[in-house]
């Protein structure tokens, strides 16, 4: 009886909390059903043919590329190859593309793309390229906005965890690296107990070149061994600092979520790289050996080639008076943000319940007056009601990342709470507010790290997506949603899932790429590369020792030659391939049978090569794998292959005829 | 000197337009090619509306078997010196001034146009109709014989899934245009006359 009355009871209290929550439940979904509220849906439709008004490139996180979406309708339209192998594109597994991945510590596959940013003129996003930092292997990428491909990786030496990495300054002078696990410097045998004070973090600046936009480690700042998080330029008056968010200030070598968590303030660094630049120009730093891989891609032989760079400019940054500074800040900053005036730095203390925001001018008066509290390894630090503008009180739970709109208006997101607040910097108000889901990492305003955000859109990049797809099994997308900021509260218009993880996104209106013209074939009279042929009468194939190279054209529909004899098991066979199309969008693939490798995707006018060390005798097939055109099925050819010692010659022929020999 | 002179004047020396402009265009439009694919014919060549145009051409047709679309044809050779001897001759008629002779010209012109249109229309035909027998595809007519591709003389016409365009460029207009000055020349050298 009394279990009876028990169960009774349960049931009771159960269906009144079934029933109380019912309400709210009802009220969550109506508030996140995006699309469906209002006009959502018609904002984000784009009509078949039609175009996006913006660009957004998001990073791939740990799958090492980037993907190029459009908004607002929020379509993949690529996945640019970066730091991965990608058998899709041949990248990193022709052996063209293969040094773009070459580094210090040999050919890496893999890399964990973290924050693009695109190239600025005058404070302005430019639309020329974007740069992408890696974190395990410390690299930056420059990828060319006209042909959407990586052009250049350069590697960052005496760093490790590149994250505070790739900030661009307004006018594309540098792009930055920094560390954010601390290492001994250069890097050595010795207890990892003994990190505090000897270990350093790398802040590296890296002169981009205003015509090609090659890079180069210009100097490399010595910088106390906490974690450089992020960073960003100064812009306007505080054109020629930039901010970088730190933790572990601790100096922590081992359970860093608790002994990392123990400040209740870490820093911003303030570096004056206008005035480091002038104390390098004028022969300031060491130059200190050590050894690198730069890698540059050339779009006229279709080749990447690897540099080893030997030395590395060293800044220490005692030797630099009045370059550095550190401004206390909330608890393990990790969005260290400016805003398009220039005057406000925001830091946003993660595990802190309050936004800290300096002041630009603040810090200049508390410079000249040397308001400083101490220092710490020979920085000065500021005093923090003397940089400080103001602190916004209890926004909400873990603020991870801010941007800007051109109204005064600030938006953050808030890991822990799961939300994105919009908020007026200048009044230190809330505004308004609304839920993501789930566990919001950054945001991107297009232009976001500029001086003039386009104030139409907002993408808060998610971390969980839980139920929000059809489910597919353990391992579930990471997702993108979108609001339109255009009015004074943020609506929720559109989630879209992402690859890899969605780290961090820089977003640029069409209309700025569209005018730079992106490249729609390559000419095949400008290709330089060594194995090019320029029509199917120069192909041919060579024997070369145990190598044999085959100069194969493809065209609509054949290969040539197609047919190939004199091959045997032991030889290396190099295939490379001249795509003789000059039409947009006619791309050929190859690929052969049992090859140790991907296979090609080789756009118009391009030469690119692959390898096959055949191992059994046989006639073995090769063919198109890119539909090509109506008779892309019968886009293939063979090769004998016969046995080691074999007398049989190298033959290649196309339709019975050596090509050029016509009958 | 008298109107009718300076109009038969002009009116040949418009002729030389074709050597700078393209006489006649054809275009060729199809659902994969947002951006159509066309040839300029000049009086002595022809060239591509956008770049590698001609070859995309050749490309599309060697699946039904067409000829690739010369290099050079024989009346590129002689198609400028008759413009050239036909504008010195209108010059110096002009000069003379006999106004009957202005539109001796104009009809030794139309008849020259007429050839060359013809010549034309015979390139068009061969390039339509002679196939190669190997061609990748074979289409047939409704009544059993074998599908020509020759594009329109003038106008426009669906080839398949093309759709092709062939009309007068500015080369053409202005020859035209010239034309029709000389015969105005013609009334008013009449009318000076009388």
């Amino acid at each position: 009886m009394k279990r009876i009355i028990k169960s009774i009871f349960l049931f009771v209290i159960t269906a009144t909390l079934v029933v109380s929550c019912a309400p709210t439940e009802k009220k969550g979904s109506k508030s996140n059903k995006g699309a469906l509220a209002g006009n959502a849906a018609e904002k984000v439709y784009v009509a078949p043919g039609e175009h996006d008004s913006h660009y957004a490139f998001i990073s791939g996180g740990f799958s090492g590329q980037l993907a190029v979406y459009g908004l607002p309708s929020g379509r993949l339209f690529r996945v640019i190859p970066v730091f991965s192998q990608d058998p899709e594109k041949g990248y990193g597994y022709s052996e063209e593309t293969k040094p773009m991945l070459m580094t210090s510590h040999g050919f890496v596959p893999w890399g964990d793309s973290h924050h693009p940013d695109i190239s600025q003129t005058k404070g302005s996003v430019d639309g020329r390229w974007v740069f992408i930092n890696e974190n395990n292997t410390p690299r930056i990428a420059r990828i060319s906005l006209k042909t959407f491909e990586t052009e250049e990786i350069i590697e960052i030496p005496n760093s490790a965890g590149n994250h505070s990495s790739s900030f661009v300054t307004e006018n594309s002078e540098y792009v930055v690296a920094g560390t954010r696990f601390s290492v001994p410097f250069p890097q050595k045998d010795m207890p990892i107990s003994e990190m505090k004070g000897n270990f350093s973090g790398a802040l590296s600046f890296l002169k981009i070149d205003p015509e090609h936009g090659h890079m180069n480690i210009e100097f490399q700042i010595k910088m106390p061994g906490f974690s450089y998080d992020l960073s960003h330029p100064g812009r306007g008056k505080s054109h020629g600092w930039f901010f970088f968010s730190t933790y572990n200030t601790e100096e922590a070598n081992s359970l860093l979520e608790v002994n990392a968590s123990q400040n209740d303030k870490d820093f911003i660094a303030a570096i004056n790289w206008k005035k480091i630049e002038e104390y390098v120009k004028n022969g300031g730093g060491k130059k200190m050996p050590t050894n690198y891989a730069h890698n540059t891609w050339d779009d006229d032989t279709h080749t990447a080639t690897t540099e080893w760079k030997k030395e590395v400019l060293v800044v220490d940054p005692k030797e630099v008076p009045g370059a550095f500074y550190f401004l206390p800040t909330a608890k393990s900053p990790h969005g260290c943000d400016v805003d398009p005036t220039g005057e406000y730095i925001i830091g946003n203390g993660k595990l802190a319940a309050q936004m800290t925001i300096h002041s630009f001018s603040k810090m200049q008066k508390a410079i000249a007056d040397k308001a400083f509290d101490g220092d710490a390894y020979g920085i000065p630090i500021l005093k923090f009601d003397a940089v400080n503008y103001g602190i916004l009180p209890n926004p909400g739970l873990g603020p991870l990342h801010t941007e800007f709109d051109t109204r005064g208006n600030a938006y953050t997101t808030f890991f822990i709470s799961s939300e994105v607040v919009k908020w007026n910097v200048k009044d230190l108000k809330v505004l308004d507010r609304h839920k993501v889901y789930y566990s919001v990492g950054h945001l991107m305003i297009p232009g976001g790290n500029s001086q003039t955000p386009d104030d139409k859109y907002l993408v808060a990049m998610n971390k969980i997506t839980k139920d929000r797809y059809l489910p597919t099994g353990p391992e579930v997308c990471q997702s993108a949603q979108l609001f339109d900021i255009s009015g004074e509260k943020m609506e929720l218009l559109l989630d879209f899932p992402t690859i890899g993880e969605p780290h961090y996104a820089a977003g640029i209106a069409a209309d700025k790429i569209k005018a730079l013209q992106p490249t729609k074939i390559f000419k095949l009279a400008d290709n330089k590369h060594p194995y090019a042929v320029k029509n199917e009468a120069e192909t041919k194939v060579v024997r070369k020792g145990n190598e044999v190279h085959i100069s194969m054209t493809m065209i609509r529909s054949h290969f040539s030659p197609d047919n190939i004899e004199g091959v045997k098991v032991g030889d290396k066979v190099f295939f490379h391939v001249t795509n003789l199309e000059q039409d947009y969008d006619v791309p050929h693939g190859i690929s052969m049978i049992g090859a140790n490798t991907s296979e090609l995707l080789i756009m118009p006018g391009r030469t690119t090569t692959f390898t096959w060390e055949p191992k059994e005798v046989g006639v073995w097939p090769f063919y198109c794998t890119d539909f090509c055109s109506a008779l892309h099925q019968e886009m293939q050819g063979y090769v004998r292959v016969s046995p080691k010692g074999s007398n049989v010659p190298i033959s290649f022929t196309l339709d019975g005829d050596v090509p050029g020999e016509e009958e | 000197m008298k109107k009718s002179k300076i109009i038969m004047i002009i009116g040949s020396l418009l002729l030389l337009g074709l050597f700078k402009f393209p006489l006649w265009n054809i275009t060729l439009e199809a659902p994969q090619y947002p951006i159509p694919l066309g040839m300029n014919i000049h009086i002595d060549k022809f060239s591509d509306m956008h770049e590698f145009d001609i070859k995309n051409i050749n490309l599309m047709n060697h699946y039904v078997g067409m000829q690739y679309i010369p290099e050079t044809i024989p009346e590129f050779k002689i198609f400028p010196i008759v413009i050239g001897v036909m504008v010195l001759l209108g010059v110096i008629i002009g000069f003379i001034g006999k106004y009957k002779w202005y539109l001796g010209w104009f009809i030794l012109m139309s008849a020259l146009g007429i050839a060359g249109m013809y010549d034309f229309y015979l390139w068009e035909y061969d390039y339509g109709h002679n196939l190669d027998p190997n061609a990748i595809m074979n289409f047939k007519n409704p009544d059993g014989s074998i599908m020509g591709f020759q594009p329109p003389l003038f106008g426009s016409k669906d080839i398949l899934n093309f759709t092709a365009h062939s009309y007068p460029m500015t080369g053409a207009w202005m020859m035209f245009a010239g034309m029709m000055l000389t015969v105005v020349a013609f009334f008013l050298g009449k009318k000076e006359a009388q």
